[in-house]
Formats: structure tokens, C-alpha cells, sequence
């Protein structure tokens, strides 16, 4: 339940906590001073009512007869006011109207301490303050004697609270106005925190999305420039590092690029000569043939490999193109097993009349090596399976044999991957799956290594139906 | 059997290869360099140019270029790659066919034979449309009463179009018919090989009468 009431933005909590700090400080401190000027006003009001009330009741005494008659008793009550009460003994002055002037607490504490007693008490709604003294009689030698007489009057203080209370509106307006002043300040301050965290969200964000060249400014000395140093340094090395790995990567395509283009020429020459060795061989040594036979389908595998690397690196250089034609995908798919004598040994399911705007040659070679791997590596039966939905078309070539390991299905389409350690010398290059997965990419389709069911392997290639020359 | 001059600069492959076609049936001469090879063209014109497109001194392209201005001895380039550049300068050069290194004998000895094969089917006479008169049995073309000197490459194209007039050839097709090429040729020897023969017989190549394009199919000849 905090986290939905206390806000979640820094901006907002920092308005927040200066607001409420700085408005709690002016009004803690407006507040105190008001109370102060209150208990000044009433204590100065208080001493001068209690001073008029001892003048008036000095002033009239002397006429007074001891001891009082009811009259007399009247006498000092008219001339202290309204609201007075004067008492004798059994004795009361007559018309106690008004506010009735004296409390239990107050006739007490005035008879212990036999002096002027003050009392602050609400009564009609109005604050009021009670006076009551003992009238005292000084004898000619200075000795005081209570006379027994007591006065009670109250005062209306209504006037002073007034004042007290404009005293405390001024000081909650004074607070008041601390708060726009605080929001204000609040605002700036978090501003000039914000600012350089957005920025370098900003950068992180860029980065995060590969922009390795984002960098933030540092501004001034605190920790957040150092936090944006800091950073940007990050970043500097990130940078770096990638620059580095990705001049490797390139030297290591470009080596191999450039050693396969540099075996052609031998290799041209080596196909030459053992062109002219299989046109001899028959009339050879039995010793001497079988050599000249190596030699010839060596040969032709090294220029199976040499093309197959010069493939892979027009595809890591980015020159591969696709050269798009309609293709009748059934009749392409029947050419490439009848040039490779495969017919009778796959079963091709394709719809007749399946036209599809692709590139022809690579269509091949993606067919001709998953059909080749499941020769070589399944058994039979080898079934090319092709079916069309919407803007799709998707080939699969599934083969009888017991399937693809589960640890190896993820690598199957690794360059140079060998599933199994000892069978190190297949007729394959070892490029061909690798060479299959850039040519569906290249066609902007997909292609997944499985299992079927009844557990034998199964490719499964989707290319779109209308491939954009690119 | 066809003489045969093999530019090539590398030495092991001049001498590979001059003994595999050799071992084909042809009669191969060499030259290591473009000036080299252009000097031996004239004087004694060969069937036939297979040429390096790497070459010391003046290249492949320019070689080739000069070849065809010369005159109409056809030619195989060799080159390094099959999707790049080369192959397009190439044809744009003149080049009526390629062969990508490394280079199998048998493959480039298939590719020199249909290069050099001239006649399609049996002579049938002489057929005129409009301008252009094209003699199936003499195997010469005219234009206007004057005579079109076309490669055998650009003859048989011809050739194969006017048999049948009207009729639409896919590429494919034509690769197979003119060029011999399996099922997986390069169309792109179609359209270069139907740019130089429409600027041979055509009035405004850009607008062409006998070599029409029919959009996503193929050519057809006229209909005139």
C-alpha cells in the first residue's frame, strides 16, 4: 500500500518531501512566534484589566462602612461593573446578572491566599477572565486584616481573541506562503538532478539498442557527473571490445574467404590432371589405378569444399544475391533429384502447377543437400513432402532413419558441426546445413531441425510464396 | 575438333587444362597474357577463346571486349566467382558463356561444344520476315540485302527464336536449347546474348520487332 501512496517518481518525491518539509518548518515557526505574541497580548490584558479592577475597588473602599449592609455590598458591585459579584459573610450584592463570576476554585484559592486571583474560563460562548480579591483592611499602624469582603468580577476577552486569532491566521498565511516558494525550489532542485539521470537513461537506452557511439556530456563536478564519467567510460570500453571482436570476426571470414579463393587456381589444376589420370586409369597398374582413383574423387572433393566455402563467405560478406524467377516448385524439386539420381530413391509429394517467385539455383542447393544429408545419414524412405498455405510454402524432408540426438538438434546447423566425433570423413563439407539455413534466410523464410513421429529426422523449410528481389 | 586458345597466366593451370581439353579432342594453343593472346588471335584466328578474366596487364574484360570487336570467334570466360560482377562485365563484354574455377574439364569441354555448335535442327530454307532473311542451311542472316555477322552463339539464338515464330521460349528453355545448360542455367546469358543480337538486327533495339520480350515468360520472334 506505500508504494501506491508514495509517489514512484523521483521529480514527485522530491516535490513532495521539500514541500512538506519547508511548510512544516514555516509553520512550526509561525506558529511558535504566534503563540508567544498571544501569551504577551493576554498576560499585558490581563495585568491591566486586574490593575483597572483593584483601582476601582482602591477607589471606593474608603466610603465603605464596616461591616457592610446590603446597600453597601450594592455600592461596590455598581462601581466595579457589570458581571461583578460582592459577597459579605452570609451577604450578596443584588443583581448578580450577567456572567455568574466566581467558581469553587476560585473563592478557594482567593480565601487561602487571602489576595487577587486570576481565573481564565469559557462562558457563553466568550472567553472570560475572572477576578476575584478580597477586600483587605489596613490599619492605621500598617497591620491588614480581611475584611471579609470579597469581590468577584469578569472580564470579557473576547477582543483579545480576536486579536490572538489574527495573530494565528497571519502565521498559517505566512506558512502559506511558503508553499508555492517550496514547490518552486523543489521543482529546480529536481531538475537539476533530473536532467543528467535522463540523459544518461537516455545513453543507457541507446546503447542497450547497439548505438555503441551514445555518450552523455557530463555536467559539473557532483556525482552525477561522475556517474555520467563513469558511464561513458563503460561505454568507451563496451565500444572497444566490440570493435575488436567484430575486426576478428571479419579477418576470420575474410582468411577464409581469401584462402578459398586462393586454393581455385590449384584446384583447377588439380581437376585438370586428374581429368586426364581418369581418362587413363583403365590401362593402368592395378596399384597405379586405385591411386589415380583416390586422387580424382579426393580431388573432386576438395572442389566440392573449396565451393562450398566460397558460398558460405559471399554469404558472410553480404554479396549473395538472389536472383528471383517463377519456378514451378515441383518441377524444380524433380530436376534436382533427376540430376542427382535420387528419384527412385525419395518420394516427392508436391502439388502440380505450384508456381513460386524464388531464386531457382538456391532452391536447389537447399533441397539437394537435406535430401543428400538424408540419404547419407538417415534411411530410407526419403520423403520430400511440399505444401502450400496462404503466402507460405513449406518443404520437409523427412527420412526413416532413427533421428536426430536431442543434444545435437541445436547444432545442426553449425559450420563444420560433426554429430558424431569418430565419423570425422563424410562426403559432405560439412557447410552443407549451414549453406542450407542462409539460403532460406536469404528467401526470407525459416527452417527448423526435428524429428518426425515415427522418429526419423525432418527439415522443415517455409519460404514466402513472393520473394522480394534483394 | 576445335583450336582452342586458352589465355590463362597462371602456368600449372595453362598446362593443366591445355592437357585436359586436349584429352577432349581440341587442339590447344596458349597464351599467358591478354597483348600475348591477343597477338596470337591475329595471326591465326582460333574456333574458339577460353580467357581468364585475371590477367597481368590488360584484363579479362578488355580482352574480351577487344575479341568481339575484332570479330566473331566466341568465348568462355573463366572466373573466380558466379554471383559478382565478373560474370555480368563479362557477357556485357562480349563473353558468350562462362565457367566458374575451379573448373571441371568435362563441364568447361560441354560448355566449348555448344559454344561451337552452329545449326539447329535440320536446314529448313530460308526464312524471311520483313528485312531480316535468315538461311537455315547456309547459316548467314541479312539484314535489308546486307549481311549480319552474328556469333554462332547469337545465330543459334535466332535460329531457335524464328523456328517457330510467335511462340513464346522461357529462358529456361532457351538455356537448355542454345546453351546446353541443365535445368539450373544463368538466365543472365539470355538476356545479354538477346541485347547483342536485337543491336545486330534490330532498326531501334529499344523497341524491338523480331526479338520480343513477352514479360515474365521469355522472347518470342515477332510476330513481324
Amino acid at each position: 500500500m506505500t508504494g501506491r501512496l508514495w509517489p514512484r517518481g523521483l521529480r514527485a518525491r522530491l516535490l513532495v518531501a521539500v514541500v512538506l518539509v519547508t511548510v512544516l518548518g514555516a509553520a512550526a515557526a509561525a506558529w511558535s512566534s504566534a503563540r508567544s505574541a498571544r501569551n504577551a497580548l493576554v498576560t499585558s490584558t490581563q495585568q491591566r484589566l486586574t490593575a483597572a479592577v483593584a483601582g476601582q475597588i482602591g477607589a471606593i473602599t474608603p466610603q465603605l462602612t464596616y461591616p457592610p449592609d446590603q446597600g453597601a455590598l450594592d455600592r461596590l458591585r455598581a462601581a466595579v461593573g457589570v458581571h461583578t459579584l460582592v459577597t459579605y459573610r452570609g451577604l450578596r450584592s443584588a443583581d448578580g446578572t450577567g456572567v455568574e463570576p466566581v467558581t469553587g476554585a476560585l473563592r478557594s484559592a482567593v480565601r487561602a491566599r487571602n489576595r487577587l486571583v486570576t481565573q481564565r474560563i469559557t462562558a457563553q460562548g466568550r472567553p472570560w477572565l475572572l477576578i476575584g480579591t478580597p477586600i483587605v483592611i489596613t490599619a492605621p499602624d500598617g497591620a491588614r486584616t480581611p475584611s471579609g469582603i470579597e469581590v468577584y468580577t469578569a472580564r470579557d476577552l473576547s477582543g483579545v481573541e480576536r486579536q490572538v486569532d489574527g495573530l494565528a491566521r497571519s502565521a498559517a498565511g505566512t506558512a502559506a506562503l511558503a508553499l508555492p516558494l517550496a514547490a518552486l525550489l523543489a521543482l529546480l532542485a529536481a531538475r537539476s538532478v533530473l536532467r543528467p539521470v535522463r540523459e544518461l537513461r537516455d545513453t543507457a537506452r541507446r546503447l542497450a539498442a547497439g548505438d555503441l557511439g551514445a555518450r552523455s556530456p557530463p555536467q559539473g563536478a557532483d556525482e552525477l557527473a561522475e556517474l555520467t564519467v563513469t558511464v561513458n567510460e563503460m561505454a568507451d570500453s563496451l565500444q572497444a571490445s566490440m570493435a575488436a571482436m567484430r575486426k576478428m570476426q571479419a579477418d576470420a571470414k575474410r582468411f577464409a574467404a581469401d584462402a578459398s579463393h586462393e586454393l581455385r587456381t590449384p584446384l583447377s589444376t588439380l581437376a585438370a590432371v586428374v581429368d586426364v589420370l581418369a581418362a587413363a586409369a583403365d590401362g593402368m597398374e592395378p596399384d597405379a589405378r586405385e591411386s589415380s582413383q583416390l586422387a580424382i574423387s579426393e580431388t573432386h572433393r576438395l572442389v566440392r569444399l573449396v565451393e562450398d566455402l566460397m558460398e558460405v563467405s559471399r554469404f558472410d560478406a553480404g554479396t549473395a544475391r538472389l536472383r528471383v524467377d517463377e519456378v514451378d516448385v515441383a518441377g524444380a524439386l524433380r530436376d534436382c533429384l533427376r540430376a542427382r539420381g535420387w528419384l527412385d530413391r525419395v518420394e516427392l509429394e508436391a502439388p502440380d502447377g505450384l508456381l513460386l517467385r524464388l531464386d531457382r539455383r538456391r532452391l536447389d542447393v537447399i533441397v539437394a543437400n537435406l535430401v543428400g544429408n538424408a540419404l547419407r545419414h538417415g534411411e530410407p524412405p526419403v520423403r520430400v513432402h511440399v505444401s502450400a498455405s496462404g503466402d507460405q510454402v513449406r518443404i520437409q524432408v523427412t527420412d526413416g532413419g532413427p533421428g536426430v540426438p536431442e543434444h545435437v538438434l541445436p547444432h545442426v546447423f553449425d559450420r563444420f558441426f560433426k554429430a558424431d566425433a569418430a565419423r570425422t570423413r563424410t562426403p559432405g563439407s560439412g557447410l552443407g546445413l549451414a549453406i542450407v539455413l542462409e539460403n532460406v534466410h536469404l528467401h526470407g523464410g525459416d527452417i527448423t531441425a526435428g524429428n518426425a513421429d515415427g522418429g526419423g529426422a525432418r527439415f522443415t523449410v517455409r519460404l514466402p510464396r513472393d520473394v522480394e528481389d534483394r | 575438333m576445335a583450336a582452342i586458345l586458352l589465355i590463362e597466366d597462371d602456368p600449372l593451370l595453362r598446362r593443366g587444362l591445355q592437357l585436359a581439353l586436349r584429352g577432349h579432342g581440341h587442339d590447344v594453343r596458349t597464351a599467358d597474357t591478354g597483348e600475348d593472346g591477343l597477338r596470337e588471335m591475329r595471326s591465326s584466328p582460333p574456333d574458339l577463346v577460353v580467357l581468364d578474366l585475371m590477367l597481368p596487364g590488360i584484363d579479362g574484360l578488355e580482352v574480351c571486349r577487344r575479341i568481339r570487336s575484332a570479330g566473331r570467334v566466341p568465348v568462355i570466360i573463366l572466373t573466380g566467382r558466379a554471383d559478382d560482377f565478373d560474370v555480368v562485365g563479362g557477357l556485357e563484354a562480349g563473353a558468350d558463356d562462362y565457367v566458374v574455377k575451379p573448373a571441371q574439364p568435362t563441364v568447361l569441354d560441354a560448355r566449348i561444344r555448344a559454344v561451337l555448335r552452329r545449326s539447329v535442327g535440320d536446314p529448313d530454307g530460308v526464312r524471311a520476315h520483313r528485312d531480316l532473311r535468315i538461311d537455315t542451311a547456309a547459316l548467314t542472316v541479312s539484314l535489308r540485302g546486307e549481311p549480319v555477322l552474328l556469333t554462332p552463339t547469337e545465330l543459334r539464338l535466332l535460329l531457335t527464336l524464328s523456328r517457330a515464330p510467335g511462340r513464346v521460349f522461357s529462358r529456361q528453355r532457351l538455356l537448355e536449347e542454345v546453351w546446353e545448360h541443365d535445368y539450373l542455367g544463368d538466365s543472365r546469358l539470355v538476356d545479354n546474348c538477346v541485347q547483342r543480337l536485337r543491336a545486330k538486327v534490330e532498326a531501334d533495339p529499344s523497341s524491338p520487332e523480331y526479338v520480343q520480350t513477352v514479360r515474365g515468360f521469355g522472347y518470342r520472334f515477332g510476330p513481324v
